[in-house]
């Protein structure tokens, strides 16, 4: 290793401070490699044994012009020696490696708080493309900050002078050099990223030295320079016994999946059309073909939906993703499974609508579209998860569902929860249990291919290849048992009747909804999807401030827990904060009328904070 | 397969579901329905192996009255469901019927994906020039100036050519037949059974309620000697009551010349349907009613690896470097920590 070309004056050990939790924004162009950075420092916290959670919010352009604010790549970590559920509302150390990073992330750091800027880019001309008047650091403008402003361009240069790169490579390992910096401020080890970047660019010794020097280059420098007068030091968490891995959104679902699949001994066919924020579960899945899975990136998301079918037609579990433009094109198809009655588990990653709306931006908009976007009466299985881990969790039960009731069901999440990253700690393999098939056999009596078991409603799954069994379905109309074309009025209300039951149904098969606090009082706050995190943080909050309000929280949104009704009655009120304009709030006064059910709605890109679901609940009790 | 007639296990009425069939008296559909039940009886593949996948329009009620696992689907997608079915089952039989409405106009898309795909199923387009089931739209092989129900002066559309189309998404087996012809029809099914990969077949159907006689320029008794020609692999394209007719290229435009049993053939069009390149295949689908015979038989058929196959291959080769997955790798990882 060549050594590091600083002016190094001798080392002064500076005090080590502790503290409890503190939260972390990187942004830059989003060719800056901020993801990657601020997974490296997420990755670094887990190894450190912190709790955490992630935000990734990046532009949906893959390369917006340099130093323009539509191109800032933003990525925000919460880490804490306690337990925590959301990324952390205003962070208090901002990354900014331009003006126009700086420019768009003010909003969201703590007055007090502190900003690193990239000295080198603050001139004129980059000034100017970010939209500011004049140079933010020499007028007024970060008065509120500790503002501490490090050259890191050339530094990045002087650190790498020897080595043989590009000035184009020199310029790219200076996310590192700011890694570096944030990895001494916060007393973390370099170890886990070294490991990486020799891992990553192995192929590339250059790239490997060049990068491991910038990081070491930046943590020295943040050890020598006046501007950081302490380090501080975040203990592990106090996490529940077990063994942990990292885990975002989508890997947990790509997982839990392939999970469900091999614990029905099926084939996970993934049938999937590229689409933002849904193309990482594609990428995901097809890594695992040693899993027996097949993944099969079709022409269309109708394609995508009609090739899912088709496996589950052939007896395997067909799977297919989207986001909300998608899921409108696939809703024909859905009816056909639910018309079918085949098993079949469609994931929704929701994003920013209505139309293209905000791809890479979250949302919870499409609630009402999941329950109700086909024609007819055409009831579906909803389920949620609620956070990365969870992923995994309801992608086995949604597999689960689909395969004992013979239905589609709708994996509803949402850009935050599946780009989002927490500690996960790992289930017990023996306690992951078999999802149970049972494909017919001929017998001796004719086969009635819309007979149903008494108990679950569902029809037999007979595949073709079976002898004896020869049966055509559709989409007409059926009559029941033989499930011949009928156009029979009364037949058509009696099936129409049995798969709203089969659905209703499962509410017996699903666990009943547990209350966070007190079972009864005066507000309960109940949540779906990602709401989750801020809620229970916002519940934890309050408790310490000896205020006592309970949360709901609902994994299942059709059929509702069969006890839902009987937990909201005993409430005088119930707050539900949606990331849309009131959807889950219509169910809930259009199911319990006599519930007072008040909402509090955010359609602005991005997850609630703590705050605002705090104050929301002071203004009511 | 066996060619041994008397181990045969089916006949027709094995093919038959017994589902009364409710097409229009004097369709062209039955004759095809007819034809394929025949065809499968050839066969000694079990019953239980075929299954026929449709989309909607009036042949789209076809795996109704099949006496094997059907799926009648919606509008234009049955391609994407005899993929998923293909993927994740390697040995059933799987046809798609489609018509010129479901597969060119809704199903487009679809039926150009699956072809280029070279997936492994058969597709029969039945085409008939109109929208039947939706009782005489005008359709996307309406001729132009059409008149229909909803073109009263005439369709402004320019039809497309189903061929080309295949030819273009270079489908490796391409054929085209004729409701009316039963033989022919049959043996073109057989091929399209055999061949791995993806069959197309277009079939020249006559709708005697919305658009009859579409066809009887160049299928009708008294025209379809001189006006339709018989493709068959290493022979020239003979045509013409008294066969006195053939094809040569004038560059690259096919035109007639006179011909005569035992002349030289050097100058002639031979027919070769296993040219790897799409062009000459290509020049076939071009010649069209009134200015050139137009052809019928396969066009082409060519070998090349299918999609499923491939799919299968990539599977097996990661099982085979990786071992096969289980449960405790997959959840837990390489990089796990253990909090006590």
């Amino acid at each position: 290793m060549v050594d590091i070309h600083i002016d190094l004056k001798p080392m002064t050990k500076k005090p080590v401070l502790q503290a409890n939790s503190i939260t972390i924004r990187f942004a830059g162009d989003s060719g800056d490699g901020m993801q990657l950075t601020g997974d490296q420092f997420t990755d670094t916290a887990a190894v450190m044994g912190n709790d955490f959670a992630t935000l990734p919010d990046f532009p949906a352009e893959i390369r917006a012009p340099a130093g323009t604010l539509p191109g800032v790549s933003s990525f925000q970590l919460q880490f804490s020696k306690e337990i925590i559920f959301t990324p952390g509302d205003l962070c208090d150390v901002l990354i900014a490696m331009n003006p126009a990073a700086l420019k768009v992330n003010i909003p969201n750091v703590k007055r007090g708080g502190l900003i690193f800027v990239n000295e080198n880019v603050f001139d004129e001309a980059h000034i100017k493309k970010a939209g500011w008047k004049a140079d933010p650091l020499t007028d007024n403008t970060l008065k509120d900050f500790q503002v501490i402003k490090v050259p890191l361009s050339s530094l990045t240069a002087n650190a790498l002078k020897d080595l043989p790169l590009k000035l184009s490579e020199v310029e790219r390992c200076k996310n590192f050099f700011a890694l570096g910096m944030i990895f001494w401020l916060y007393d973390r080890t370099m170890d886990h990223t070294i490991h990486w970047i020799e891992k990553k660019f192995a192929k590339r010794p250059e790239i490997v030295q060049g990068n491991i020097t910038a990081l070491k280059a930046g943590h020295n420098y943040a050890d020598i320079t006046e501007a950081l007068p302490a380090q501080y030091h975040i203990e592990a968490a106090d996490l529940e016994p077990g063994t942990y891995r990292k885990i975002t959104g989508y890997e947990a679902a790509a997982i839990g999946f392939i999970t469900g699949a091999q614990l029905a001994n099926k084939t996970l066919f993934y049938g999937s059309y590229p689409i933002t924020p849904a193309s990482n579960l594609l990428h995901e899945l097809a890594r695992y073909k040693n899993f027996g899975v097949k993944t099969f990136q079709a022409e269309d998301e109708i394609a995508a939906v009609g090739a899912a079918i088709g496996a589950s037609f052939g007896g395997q579990i067909g799977l297919t993703g989207t986001s909300g433009p998608g899921l409108c094109l696939k809703s024909e198809a859905i009816n056909l499974a639910i018309m079918t009655e085949l098993p079949l588990v469609i994931m929704d990653a929701q994003r920013g609508g209505p139309s293209t709306g905000m791809p890479t931006k979250t949302e919870q908009t499409d609630l009402l579209q999941a329950l109700f976007g086909r024609n007819g009466e055409s009831p579906i299985v909803v389920l949620s998860p609620k956070t990365a881990s969870d992923c995994f969790e309801m992608a086995v039960e949604a597999i689960r569902i689909a395969i004992k009731y013979m239905t589609p069901v709708i994996y509803l999440t949402e850009s935050d929860v599946i780009n989002s990253a927490e500690p996960w700690k790992l289930p017990e393999l023996d306690k992951l249990k078999k999802i149970e098939v049972v494909h017919p056999k001929s017998g001796n009596e004719p086969f009635l291919p819309y007979s149903r078991n008494p108990e679950t409603l569902a029809r037999p799954w007979a595949i073709p290849g079976t002898p004896g069994l020869e049966h055509r379905i559709g989409g007409l109309s059926k009559a029941d048992l033989t499930g011949n074309v009928s156009y029979d009025g009364p037949n058509n209300q009696k099936m129409v009747d049995y798969r709203a039951n089969k659905i209703k149904g499962i509410a017996n098969d699903i666990p009943e909804m547990q209350v966070h606090g007190p079972s009864s009082g005066k507000l309960l706050v109940l949540s779906w999807g990602g709401t989750y995190g801020p809620i229970y943080q916002a519940v934890v909050d309050l408790k310490a401030q000896g205020i006592e309000v309970s949360q709901a929280h609902l994994n299942y949104l059709n059929p509702f827990p069969r006890n839902l009704g009987k937990v909201l009655s005993q409430f005088r009120h119930i707050l539900i904060p949606e990331l849309n304009s009131g959807q889950l709030l219509m169910l809930i006064r259009s199911m319990f009328p006599g519930v007072n059910a008040i909402g509090l709605n955010k359609i602005q890109c991005q997850p609630f904070k703590v705050e605002e679901i705090l104050n929301k609940i002071k203004e009511i009790s | 397969m066996t060619t041994d007639a008397t181990k045969l296990p089916y006949t027709r009425e094995s093919f038959v579901s017994g589902q009364e069939v409710r097409w229009c008296p004097g369709c062209g559909d039955y004759s095809i329905l007819a034809t394929m039940q025949r065809t499968l009886a050839k066969f000694d593949l079990p019953k239980e192996k075929y299954v026929f996948i449709s989309g909607i329009g009036c042949s789209s009620r076809f795996p109704y009255y099949m006496n094997t696992y059907g799926f009648h689907s919606i509008h234009g997608r049955a391609p994407t469901i005899a993929s998923g079915l293909r993927c994740v089952n390697p040995e059933l039989s799987i046809w798609v019927i489609t018509g010129d409405g479901d597969g060119l106009s809704i199903g487009g898309n679809h039926l150009m994906h699956s072809m280029r795909r070279n997936i492994n199923f058969n597709i029969l387009l039945v085409n008939n020039r109109i929208y039947g089931l939706t009782k005489g739209q005008y359709s996307p092989t309406s001729p132009i100036g059409k008149v229909t129900k909803s073109t009263p002066d005439g369709s402004i559309d320019y039809p497309i050519n189903a061929l080309c189309l295949a030819i273009a998404s270079e489908a490796t087996f391409i054929a085209r037949t004729l409701d009316s012809i039963p033989v022919h029809m049959g043996s073109v099914f057989e091929r399209a059974m055999k061949h791995k990969g993806i069959s197309f077949v277009e079939i020249y159907q006559n709708c005697n309620i919305f658009n009859d006689k579409a066809f009887e320029p160049v299928t009708g008794r008294d025209n379809r000697d001189d006006r339709m020609v018989i493709l068959e692999h290493g022979k020239p394209l003979v045509f013409g009551k008294e066969r006195t007719k053939a094809i040569r290229l004038n560059g690259l435009q096919p035109e007639i010349v006179d011909y005569k049993e035992g002349m030289d053939t050097k100058d002639l069009l031979i027919h070769n349907e296993h040219d790897p390149e799409p062009n000459y295949a290509y020049i076939l689908t071009q010649m069209e009613y009134p200015n050139m015979p137009v052809p019928f038989g396969v066009f082409r058929n060519i070998v090349k690896p299918t999609y499923d196959e491939m799919l299968n291959a990539q599977v097996d080769q990661a099982v085979k470097t990786k071992g096969k997955g289980n449960l405790k790798d997959l959840i837990y990882g390489t990089d796990t920590w253990t909090v006590k």
